[in-house]
């Protein structure tokens, strides 16, 4: 599907897909979004890229095999999980600090992170072996 | 035969004593403890285990846990020292050594823990280690056939044991022996007793290998030696016996007890006397008589009276003793000579002197001869046997014919292998190491010792063991001579037949073997036969029910989805009168997306090519992400959304490479089905959901996480707080399917390609 309108509109959407999925990851714990949507986005322009340069191209871009995406993703994960432990508290609790006056930063943004990575690493690996074949 | 050559190895001079030194130190340990323990002092203590099912891990040592400690520990010392010299430079001997420890401490665990659930749990730890040691030479196929062979025998028997033992605590309050031994008078009342009685002696009598379920021994012997000895004689068969041990204070001494126990111990005990004559490999000859010998356990445990339990546990010990040592005497004999079979050996007692003197001494002591510790063995026998409760008689006839047999058998051991001309099939042998002789010597000397003094054991092994499970024991004497009465005038009888039974062993042989030919029915064919059948039906099952029609799986979970969802709702008379006026008039972009979603449906249903299908269908699941986000459900909008763009896109490259539907698609009287089918399940749901909406909701959770999402979890999204924190092992449990559920899905599409 070798197409240049299809090609330069990509290099310019691609782009803008993956910030406002790393966008909704961010906003999640307040506003609509979070890393199941973030990764879905994030997905959708994979997918466009796939479908407009082709898998290879994706893959290159990727640099690292969409499986080891999802297993980084149970890593990060699980490390959210077993962080609370170190301070004596029950798996997954969540720990939160504070960084200036109103922004707060805790492990279950780490999960989410996790979270998004499972997503986006399980979605790609399906798409780009369905692709490739 | 092949299986043990293959372990060959001539370098026997290796150190491999290293190992056997756990054992030892465990057997020093308890043998410290034989004086308190026999003066009546127990040793117990307490570990939290599984608290909330209130299991404890209750290490008990009495007496019998403690015979069974010294007899491992003991019998492991010289088969690990054995096993050093025999496997030599055996590239996997880590991995022996590994499995044979794991599988020794499985067994003290077994013996040594109080629940009964603890129990089960090395008792199954056990059937696993043996079963990777029968398979030890996983390359053959025999071996993979005979440990997989063990380990369903066994491992159903132990499965069904599980149940007893639920019920049994069930019944009982607790699992815990200590504990349902003072419930022993009610249990044998209760309703239950029966089943309970048939669950557990499924799992003892499979794993002590008693009628029918005997073939899987001999099977076993296939292999290395070292294991036959340690597991397959002296210790992992006897799990069976050291459970209807203990929990014969507890349900033992009701006639179904004692019927079944005797009957099916006699059965076994014939069986495997009569099998063990006709044998050509030393090897199967020991196995058929192990068999024989946990059949004889098995029968006197059936009884109830001091006599007949304290014979149990003499022959126990008489006979861990004498066979482990000859085991390791006929792993010897392969090693050195390169054979088992009978009829190319002969007179090795002048090369292998000692080898020699450590089987005469462990066979004279299994064919019961005076000043032998199997003498005192066969006299305590014939006295159980005497005093059994339910069939004396039989209980004699069965224990003389047994006896006999392993009289005749001793004999051919030492007279047809050791004595005589020499003969070998290869290379002259010459007498093993000192690592493979030195056990079998102190076991077979060890029978000698109890022998002269059996006053000492009794006292202080066997009295203490049978209190253990029989506490209303009256003394207990075993003595070098009891007298002239009727147990030594038929041990007299027992030689006498045995020496007929040496020396008409060939027509003897020659008759079981016309015998087992004739059984209509063979142990190993019906277990070969259900292994088949269960294979067949697996097969159809799976053509049937994965028959690879997508079109098949989705009415049989649209069926089931309309009628069970149905079925109720029908019942519970929610028609869909109430139904309907539950609704207000929709506004005017709710009737406009309604017939968004509608006209979408008529398009899907009437599209011509897939993709067009696929289309339409992600504009209804538009529409109806369009009404979440009119109702103010941002979050289940953008998703919905999202899935539905993504699931267009992965259907549309995999529909790029189907072929163009056929024309028609399907008979008129399946579209007529199939929308009959949509529609109800359609009904269905709608209707579910406006039932349970139509109600006042318990807001209780929601409130909850109304109150503390911003305040405790930093986060004004509920729907995210709920997902990465109030709930986060749920996603976390979820992203782990999703993670596995992808690579399956990726193995499926490489596997196509």
């Amino acid at each position: 599907m070798q197409s240049i309108i299809l090609s330069s509109a990509t290099r310019l959407l691609v782009g803008l897909i993956l910030v406002f999925s790393v966008y909704l990851l961010w906003r999640g714990h307040h506003l609509p979004g979070g890393g199941f949507a973030a990764a879905l986005v994030a997905a959708t322009g994979f997918a466009l890229f796939a479908l407009a340069e082709g898998q290879e191209a994706v893959r290159r871009g990727l640099r690292a095999d969409p499986r080891r995406i999802t297993a980084a993703g149970l890593i990060v994960a699980l490390t959210a999980g077993l962080l609370p432990l170190f301070s004596h508290r029950p798996f997954l609790t969540g720990l939160w600090g504070t960084l200036g006056p109103s922004l707060s930063l805790g492990t279950p943004l780490l999960f989410d992170v996790g979270v998004f990575l499972v997503v986006l690493g399980t979605v790609l690996t399906l798409l780009l072996a369905l692709e490739e074949s | 035969m092949a299986s043990v050559n293959s372990l060959h190895s001539h370098s026997t001079g290796k150190a491999g004593w290293l190992p056997a030194l756990l054992p030892l130190v465990i057997f020093v340990i308890a043998a410290t403890r034989v004086p308190a323990n026999a003066a009546g002092e127990h040793l117990h203590w307490t570990l939290p285990w599984v608290p909330s099912l209130g299991v404890g891990l209750g290490i008990t040592v009495d007496g019998l846990s403690l015979l069974f400690v010294l007899i491992v520990s003991l019998v492991g010392a010289a088969v690990f020292l054995f096993a050093g010299a025999y496997l030599g430079d055996h590239p996997q001997r880590l991995r022996f050594y590994g499995l044979l420890t794991a599988f020794m401490v499985s067994m003290l665990g077994l013996v040594l823990v109080d629940n009964l659930l603890a129990l089960f749990v090395f008792w199954e730890l056990t059937t696993l280690t043996s079963y990777l040691l029968i398979g030890f030479e996983h390359h053959l196929e025999g071996a993979r056939f005979n440990a997989r062979q063990a380990l369903l025998t066994t491992g159903a028997g132990g499965l069904v044991m599980l149940a007893g033992i639920l019920m049994l605590a069930e019944m009982g309050g607790s699992s815990d022996i200590s504990h349902l031994v003072t419930q022993a008078d009610r249990l044998r009342r209760h309703p239950l007793y029966l089943p309970t009685l048939a669950c557990l002696f499924a799992g003892a009598l499979t794993k002590s290998a008693q009628f029918p379920f005997h073939f899987w021994l001999p099977n076993a012997m296939s292999a290395p030696t070292p294991i036959s000895a340690f597991l397959h004689s002296a210790t992992m068969v006897k799990a069976g016996i050291y459970l209807l041990a203990r929990l014969h204070p507890v349900l033992g001494g009701t006639p179904a007890w004692m019927a079944t126990l005797v009957v099916l111990g006699a059965m076994t005990t014939l069986w495997g006397a009569l099998l063990a004559v006709s044998q050509r490999d030393l090897k199967r000859m020991l196995a058929y008589t192990t068999v024989m010998a946990l059949g004889v356990m098995t029968m006197f445990l059936g009884g109830r009276t001091t006599p007949t339990l304290t014979a149990a546990m003499t022959f126990l010990m008489v006979h861990a003793l004498y066979k482990s040592a000859l085991f390791l005497v006929v792993g010897t004999i392969d090693h050195q000579a390169g054979s088992r079979d009978l009829h190319q050996l002969g007179g090795l007692g002048r090369v292998m002197p000692l080898t020699g003197l450590a089987a005469t001494g462990a066979a004279l002591s299994m064919a019961g001869f005076p000043l032998f510790f199997g003498f005192i063995g066969k006299e305590i026998m014939y006295q159980g046997a005497l005093a059994e409760d339910l069939f004396p008689d039989f209980a004699t006839g069965v224990a003389l014919v047994a006896n006999a047999l392993m009289t005749a058998v001793a004999g051919i051991i030492v007279m047809c292998v050791f004595a005589g001309g020499l003969r070998f099939p290869g290379e002259r042998p010459r007498e093993a190491g000192w690592a493979m002789w030195l056990g079998p010597l102190l076991l077979g000397a060890l029978g000698v010792f109890f022998g002269i003094c059996p006053d000492w054991v009794g006292r202080h092994l066997i009295e203490p063991a049978v209190v253990a499970f029989h506490p209303q024991a009256d003394e207990i004497h075993l003595k070098l001579f009891h007298g002239f009465n009727l147990p030594l005038l038929l041990s007299v009888v027992t030689l006498t037949l045995g020496v007929v039974g040496y020396f008409g062993r060939r027509p003897l042989a020659r008759i079981i073997a016309a015998v087992e030919k004739g059984l209509p029915v063979s142990a190993d064919g019906a277990y070969a036969r259900l292994l088949d059948l269960t294979a067949t039906l697996a097969e159809k099952h799976t053509r049937i029910v994965q028959n690879g029609s997508l079109q098949r799986y989705l009415t049989v979970i649209f069926v089931a989805v309309a009628l069970a969802s149905g079925w109720p709702m029908m019942k519970a008379g929610l028609g869909f009168g109430p139904l309907m006026a539950g609704f207000d008039a929709p506004t005017t972009v709710e009737a406009l997306l309604g017939l968004i979603i509608l006209a979408a449906l008529t398009v899907v249903v009437a599209a011509g090519s897939r993709l067009l299908a696929v289309c339409a269908l992600g504009v209804v699941g538009a529409g109806s992400a369009m009404i979440f986000l009119w109702h103010g459900a941002p979050d289940v909008a953008l998703t919905q959304l999202l899935v539905e763009t993504l699931t267009v896109i992965i259907v549309a490259l995999v529909l790029l490479r189907l072929p163009p539907l056929p024309r028609p698609l399907s008979s008129p009287r399946r579209r007529v089905f199939n929308a009959v089918l949509s529609l109800a399940v359609g009904l269905v749901l709608a209707g579910w959901l406006t039932a349970v909406t139509a109600g006042d909701l318990d807001r209780g959770v929601t409130a909850y996480y109304e109150a503390y999402s911003a305040v405790k979890a930093h986060g004004r999204n509920i729907v995210n707080v709920i997902l990465v924190d109030f709930r986060s092992f749920d996603t976390l449990g979820e992203i782990i399917v999703v993670a596995v559920a992808g690579l399956a899905g990726y193995g499926l599409i490489r596997r196509r390609t």
